[in-house]
């Protein structure tokens, strides 16, 4: 009997512990188990892809990425995604590094958009797109370094406020807008913790780690991934890669985000 | 067309902390596509050698996920010695990627 009731209090003691620990440790187990996976991350793998890629003469015109500018110089890569999105003179319009590369891979290596953009995002469980693996290691070449998004041309301010509008605007058939799911701390879908975009390290970290390895997908995904799922998921028309809407929240959102230290490839679930 | 691996060995103490990243879809024989079931593609053995001596020799499974990650930790290795690793799928498919040991922090 007396045995009996020591097993029931230890019992207890567990319930309770039980009880207790989601409410002491919310958000921190996840942060914990995020952390171990950042530092063997699986997307480092497609670094060397994507330079590969960058440096091989592709495309019909048989030409390399090593002309494209993507806003330092023709091929200077160091820090350059840091920058982005940026205007550019060449194309009179504020370009982020994805449809900076959309806009090289056409121009200078003869690709066609249109296929470009049909395969720019990639298939889970695939080897990963052309353009995912260049943004990758495109923006790898910036590790290390702030993230300076200026707003110093007249259409880049208005790339962000745009991008600021689309952000706090509610709309399709269930009236959806970022805000509602990245406006407030420890907010939820199941267990994936939604970064509140709203506070200055919510958006440094949209800033500094994308490309991810996305753990489910088993594929590098880029900010034009992100966006795409999230207006999916807003039960929105669907987002064509590389448009303004896109290029005007990254611009918001990285802007947000400066002063971030630049590290991907990120890790995300 | 087996892709390289990312593989670190840094050491602390006389242990060598190895860890190693391989790219491979690693099917499991059960998913479907609208083409039909993707048949069996696997890393069946891997095997990690120190200085040309065999110190971990493994079977997996197509239980093992997609990307595999594996830590090892060779015990007596100095900074210098080549680690070297091999893996074999059940299609025949071989890489083998070697480095040598960085010292720690």
């Amino acid at each position: 009997m007396e045995k009996m009731r020591s097993i029931g209090l230890a019992l207890g003691a567990v319930a309770l512990f039980a009880m207790a620990a989601p409410a002491m440790s919310q958000g921190n187990d996840l942060s914990v188990g995020r952390k171990m996976l950042v530092e063997d991350n699986p997307g480092d793998l497609w670094i060397d892809i994507g330079k590969e890629l960058f440096y091989q003469k592709r495309g019909p015109k048989k030409a390399s990425l090593e002309q494209c500018d993507f806003g330092l110089g023709a091929g200077k890569l160091e820090g350059a995604a840091a920058r982005m999105p940026r205007y550019f003179a060449d194309t009179d319009r504020v370009e982020d590094l994805e449809s900076r590369l959309l806009t090289c891979m056409t121009r200078l290596q003869g690709f066609d958009r249109k296929g470009l953009v049909k395969q720019a995002i990639s298939r889970p469980r695939s080897k990963g797109s052309d353009i995912e693996a260049l943004a990758l290691y495109i923006t790898s070449r910036s590790n290390g370094m702030k993230v300076n998004v200026t707003l110093s041309h007249q259409k880049e301010y208005d790339m962000y406020k745009a991008g600021e509008y689309l952000f706090y605007r509610r709309s399709g058939q269930t009236d959806f807008g970022c805000v509602q799911c990245h406006g407030e701390p420890d907010k939820r879908i199941r267990l994936q913790d939604l970064i509140n975009m709203t506070s200055k390290a919510g958006a440094q970290e949209v800033a500094s780690t994308w490309p991810a390895y996305r753990g489910a997908h088993y594929v590098v995904r880029t900010m034009q991934w992100r966006l795409n799922d999230c207006v999916w998921q807003m039960r929105l028309p669907d987002l064509e890669y590389g448009t303004d809407y896109s290029i005007a929240l990254t611009t918001f959102l990285n802007h947000r985000g400066n002063d971030a230290v630049m590290q991907v490839p990120g890790f995300k679930r | 067309m087996a892709d390289p691996m990312k593989i670190r060995a840094t050491l602390q103490g006389d242990t060598a902390d190895v860890r190693i990243l391989m790219r491979h879809p690693m099917e499991t024989g059960t998913r479907k596509t609208s083409s039909g079931v993707v048949p069996l593609h696997f890393i069946q053995s891997v095997v990690v050698q120190h200085n040309g001596k065999t110190v971990l020799d493994a079977q997996w499974s197509q239980a093992i996920s997609q990307n595999p990650f594996l830590g090892v930790r060779v015990k007596g290795a100095k900074v210098g010695d080549k680690i070297s690793v091999t893996w074999t799928d059940n299609k025949g498919d071989k890489r083998t990627d070697e480095v040598a040991v960085s010292a720690g922090s």
